[in-house]
């Protein structure tokens, strides 16, 4: 028999403390659908989504219901498109606006893969690819987009980098009526992971199997809980504790992703050790670390507080997980965490700082909204400098960063849902142009060679 | 297939006779109840046998989620994996 005190601890966990399954998202190769045209490519794209991801809204619905938990998103990601289109990139749009289709017909919010790997260089087929983006983005709605312009291993292809400054920059101005919203479906990688269940960045890796589920877990709010329950403690205290409860809400997101890949007929691919926050009060990554004991995110601290969280729940997680994956770690979108929100509308929270925070945490610049007339150069630069700290620190780096079309520094966003309202946030005026038009690629690192 | 009932709420007479008449109502079979009093608040846990349940766990759940609304009680039914899955090495 069960513990009275566990028992009522999983359900206070579940009613008031925001423990949630974040995602389920299937990843589905589309390799087997290449054909020898877009139209007909398109097709076969949209029957394999619908054929294999066809029962994940009602297997996860039902899965909810038996083990008392929220499934909160249903998602689908697919190999990158860009592959499959290479022998008619310049229609890829097809595909794109297939697989939204097939989104919508499943009944899920987003489906990501519209994506690109060009760590090391960008032949022809690529550039035509990542020139349809920002088109693509603004016809559809729940297509995500991805695009891998660095890792520790190539170093960073600075072209790349120039081209997705221009292509943020187009997004947003095709998606201006909507706030410059196509920008919260475009994320801009270095060392991006084949079997991350995140949007907007996730995609299905060629290295991968042929359909996986791929599990996201959360609680930010349960991690703050329990903090807030010891106020004296001390740090080491506090991790131990952090690393118990991370343990726990890994252990429900494995559970429920076994036996989602079980009932789906697909592989377990792996569990996400992540916090992930949402718009909602106590549901923030920026109130766990004010509970620790800053006054405001953003201040001098929050890069040791927010290094010993991420690791903690990596610690905890890992044993929780027979196969650990992802981004693993806490993420820091800044419009879909409340604490950041208020901390970045104080001004406490800057570009600068969140930049610090990212070498320590999961994942980079992300929902950042700076304004309307912000360089596509120096959005390069900011993508430069986040793909050099995923770079040298051997781990993924991203941004997603919205330059909002007409707004300006004390103006806010509102994308509405999970991906919350972004305050607009100052950047250097300074340029950075010189940089960003010499191309070519950043060496990899002296510690890339490890053969 | 195993389950575990969880009844929550302020205490007072008949809660155990309501909710154990409702599950054999389905042929939910129990096997074992722990009742406690946190704090003037009744909270009941049981576990149960659904191998002769003549409704699917989450058709079950939802019943008793509204059972609970009526007595005005929180309930919840829930696959006692998620429970040994937290709560167990």
């Amino acid at each position: 028999m069960f513990n009275t005190s566990d028992v009522l601890e999983t359900i206070n966990m579940i009613e008031r403390e925001h423990l949630d399954i974040r995602t389920v998202t299937m990843g589905i190769s589309l390799l087997p659908c290449m054909a020898g045209t877009a139209e007909k490519t398109a097709e076969n794209v949209y029957e394999e989504v619908c054929r294999r991801a066809g029962d994940i809204v009602k297997v996860t619905k039902d899965l909810s219901l038996e083990y008392g938990i929220p499934i909160v998103n249903k998602r689908v990601s697919v190999t990158p498109v860009s592959i499959i289109c290479a022998p008619f990139a310049e229609k890829s749009y097809l595909i794109g606006k297939a697989l939204d289709r097939a989104a919508k017909n499943l009944g899920i919010d987003f489906l990501g893969g519209y994506s690109a790997l060009v760590h090391k260089g960008m032949a022809e087929y690529e550039k035509k690819f990542i020139s349809t983006i920002p088109q693509t983005l603004a016809e559809t709605e729940r297509l995500c987009s991805s695009v891998n312009v660095g890792s520790s291993k190539t170093g960073i292809n600075m072209d790349a980098v120039r081209v997705m400054g221009e292509t943020i920059k187009k997004t947003a101005e095709l998606t201006s009526a909507n706030g410059g919203y196509g920008c919260a479906k475009l994320v801009v990688f270095c060392n991006a992971v084949e079997d991350n269940p995140f949007m907007a960045g996730a995609f299905h890796g060629i290295g991968e199997s042929g359909t996986v589920i791929n599990v996201g877990v959360s609680g930010p709010g349960v991690v703050q809980h329990a903090i807030e329950s010891m106020p004296s403690a001390n740090l080491t205290e506090l991790a131990e504790t952090i690393k118990r409860t991370a343990f726990k809400i890994t252990r429900a997101g494995q559970l429920i992703a076994a036996e989602a890949a079980k009932r789906l007929g697909a592989e377990f691919g792996i569990v996400d050790l992540s916090l992930a926050p949402t718009p909602a009060r106590g549901d923030s990554v920026a109130q766990i670390l004010e509970e620790m004991g800053l006054e405001t995110v953003g201040t001098h601290g929050t890069t040791a507080c927010l290094a010993m969280l991420n690791d903690a729940v990596k610690k905890g997680g890992v044993m929780a997980s027979s196969k650990v994956g992802g981004l693993s770690g806490a993420f820091i979108p800044v419009s879909e965490d409340a604490g950041m929100i208020d901390a970045a509308e104080k001004g406490v929270l800057c570009i600068d700082k969140l930049e610090a925070m990212t070498s320590v945490c999961s994942v980079g610049i992300d929902m950042v909204a700076v304004p309307g007339d912000t360089s596509a150069d120096t959005i390069s630069a900011i993508i430069a400098d986040e793909a050099a700290i995923g770079m040298i620190n051997n781990k993924t780096t991203a941004v997603r960063i919205i330059p909002a079309p007409g707004k300006k520094v004390g103006d806010s966003v509102n994308f509405g849902g999970l991906l919350g309202r972004a305050p607009i946030m100052p950047v250097h005026n300074q340029s950075a142009s010189k940089f960003i038009s010499r191309g070519g690629l950043i060496p990899a690192p002296i510690h890339s060679n490890k053969n | 297939m195993r389950a575990v009932v969880t009844v929550v709420g302020k205490d007072r007479t008949g809660i155990i006779a309501k909710v154990s008449a409702f599950l054999a109502e389905k042929k939910v079979n129990i096997l074992d109840i722990s009742q406690t009093i946190l704090q003037d608040y009744f909270a009941m846990i049981m576990l149960v046998d659904l191998s002769s349940c003549s409704v699917k766990l989450s058709d079950l759940a939802d019943d008793c989620a509204e059972l609970g609304r009526e007595i005005g009680m929180s309930i919840h039914v829930q696959h006692e994996e998620i429970f040994n899955a937290m709560h167990s090495v």
